[in-house]
């Protein structure tokens, strides 16, 4: 389905235009200019307006990204349970740093602020699947699930 | 011996959430059809009687929040809090999770009492199996004619922790960004699209079909006289049974953590625990026989808020963490004040400060004196809020502070 066609659907949905993002961003995982340029045609919004919502949540990116977004917690209770060592294994295994994706464009490593699974820390998400008590030694293992 | 009282997790782990007979063969939706048979006055005073207060941080009553929309109203709308962003909290995930029906009741109950045809839940970016999970249980509900003229749609944010924020929420809700209004207007009078709104948090609706089931006397009897009832309260760090429990609100600190909690693990000893979330305050062990209740907890200068339990052992640094704290609200600042958007980037910029060695005793004053100033000038919660750790650490550890000041070891 193109960007147009989704917009177009949400067009009737008062406030629909962070649900017409998700949608966009479910099929490509991050929102093309496209996408802020139907946004304001669809929404009768300015594209500064459209753009402006569309940075404004962490969910959301205007820059292309991988099929596999992990999201590393680094709030407090994941923080003391080892996140600072779990954020460089990461690193070092997908040989990127935080912001960036992998050349072959599979994944891209981001930072995020509690993702509410605090009972097993420290967290990670996988496209916003968690992976609970996570440790250096397991990363390879979650890795390889990603096909 | 402490022990659980379960009334929004009495069902919890009892019927198959994704069952809707199950949860009507435990008694489900009967409070909303007595609730239907009530005049929405009497319903609201039932409520308000109850003493039920807001389960979400604030602790306003209930009742008293729906009585502000005017009676007259020809819109109004009904918004479910589900935007759990307090890192350590997952309560509302936890209830949901287990019994999706009871937050639909409770917000049809509410529905019936300000005559609104139209609800919303927020659910934060983060719980999009959440999202689906209350969807198929709306479904269920809408087929069986459950809900009435009353609809359910759900929301999904966008991982913005402001939107917590009730006018935020409702900015959100609206396809802005979210960025907290001036009050008043309170949402009460002009909320969602201008229009009368209740915003509640799911553990607060989900209380009222036991309320309205059991009457409010009931409710009003257990637990701390001024905050009745339960609450959830999420276990995080340092701490044995990392798992929610239900109490009732006049159960200490210390019960939770030591006799339900099970303690400190590995034989290590307690140091600190921080309730209520990222931005509630740091507790040291003299303050732990305080009762888990909105008004016992500010009497001792500490927070309720929303029920998360971050406990951390005698090895912590607690310069260590409330870095990171700071560098968490330097991020979540939605930046439309200025107090804010300065106060928690210098914030984080000091703290980083004491936390290299590199600070002077001047620099712990300014951070004492911009964390005062900006609970005071700070537009919405987030910020006055965000300097709660610092302050309460520098209360209660300012022996971890010293002994990061270059003085103290030279």
């Amino acid at each position: 389905m193109d960007i147009r066609e989704i917009m177009d659907n949400y067009g009737d949905k008062p406030g629909g235009l962070i649900e017409a993002y998700h949608a966009i961003q479910k099929e490509l995982n991050y929102l093309p200019r496209e996408a802020i340029t139907e946004a304001a045609r669809v929404f009768g919004v300015s594209e500064a307006q459209a753009y402006g919502v569309a940075t404004f949540y962490s969910y959301l990116s205007v820059e292309k990204r991988g099929k596999y977004i992990i999201r590393m917690c680094e709030s407090a209770p994941c923080h003391v349970a080892g996140a600072d060592e779990l954020l460089k294994a990461l690193e070092d295994t997908l040989g990127i740093k935080v912001g960036q994706t992998t050349p072959d464009g599979k994944f891209t490593l981001e930072l995020a602020e509690c993702v509410g699974q605090c009972q097993e820390t420290p967290v990670i998400t996988i496209n916003s699947v968690p992976y609970t008590d996570m440790s250096p030694d397991k990363i390879a293992s979650v890795l390889a699930q990603c096909t | 011996m402490a022990q659980e009282y379960r009334i929004v997790l009495a069902n919890a782990g009892k019927i198959d959430p994704a069952s809707l007979d199950d949860y009507l063969n435990a008694g489900g939706y009967q409070s909303l059809e007595k609730a239907r048979t009530m005049a929405t006055k009497d319903l609201i005073d039932l409520v308000r009687n109850s003493k039920l207060r807001g389960r979400g941080g604030a602790g306003f009553n209930a009742g008293m929040k729906w009585g502000f929309v005017p009676q007259t109203a020809p819109v109004t709308y009904v918004v479910c809090n589900l935007d759990e962003g307090e890192p350590g909290t997952y309560k509302d995930r936890t209830i949901v999770e287990a019994d999706p029906h009871l937050l639909l009741e409770g917000m049809a109950i509410c529905a019936h009492a300000i005559r609104s045809k139209q609800g919303y839940i927020y659910c934060r970016g983060e719980y999009p199996y959440i999202v689906d999970h209350l969807n198929r249980a709306i479904e269920q509900a809408k087929q069986r004619g459950l809900l009435g003229d009353f609809d359910i749609e759900v929301r999904m944010g966008g991982g913005a922790y402001v939107c917590g924020e009730e006018t935020a929420l409702i900015e959100s809700i609206e396809g802005h960004r979210g960025e907290p209004r001036f009050k008043p207007p309170f949402p009460g009078v002009a909320g969602l699209w201008g229009k009368p709104t209740v915003v509640n948090n799911v553990e607060t609706f989900a209380n009222l079909p036991a309320i309205i089931k059991n009457g409010p006397e009931w409710f009003a009897n257990i637990g701390s006289p001024t905050y009745p009832g339960t609450k959830v309260f999420t276990l995080t760090g340092d701490v044995v049974n990392r798992r929610p429990f239900e109490v009732p609100t006049n159960t200490t600190i210390r019960e939770l953590i030591f006799d339900l909690g099970g303690g400190i693990p590995n034989g290590k000893r307690f140091k600190a625990v921080q309730i209520g979330g990222t931005s509630g305050a740091f507790i040291p062990d003299h303050l732990l026989d305080t009762p888990l209740d909105f008004d016992s907890m500010r009497n001792a200068g500490v927070t309720l808020g929303t029920g998360a339990v971050f406990v951390m052992d005698e090895t912590r640094d607690m310069v260590d963490v409330v870095t990171r704290i700071a560098k968490f609200f330097e991020h979540e600042s939605c930046g439309k004040c200025n107090p804010c958007r300065e106060g928690t980037f210098r914030s984080y910029e000091l703290m980083k400060k004491i936390e290299a060695g590199q600070a002077t005793p001047s620099d712990v004053q300014n951070l004492t004196t911009l964390s005062k100033v900006m609970t005071k000038a700070c537009l919405c919660g987030l910020g006055q809020a965000a300097p709660t750790p610092i302050l309460t650490t520098l209360e209660h550890f300012n022996d971890d502070y010293q002994r990061r000041l270059p003085a103290a070891s030279s």
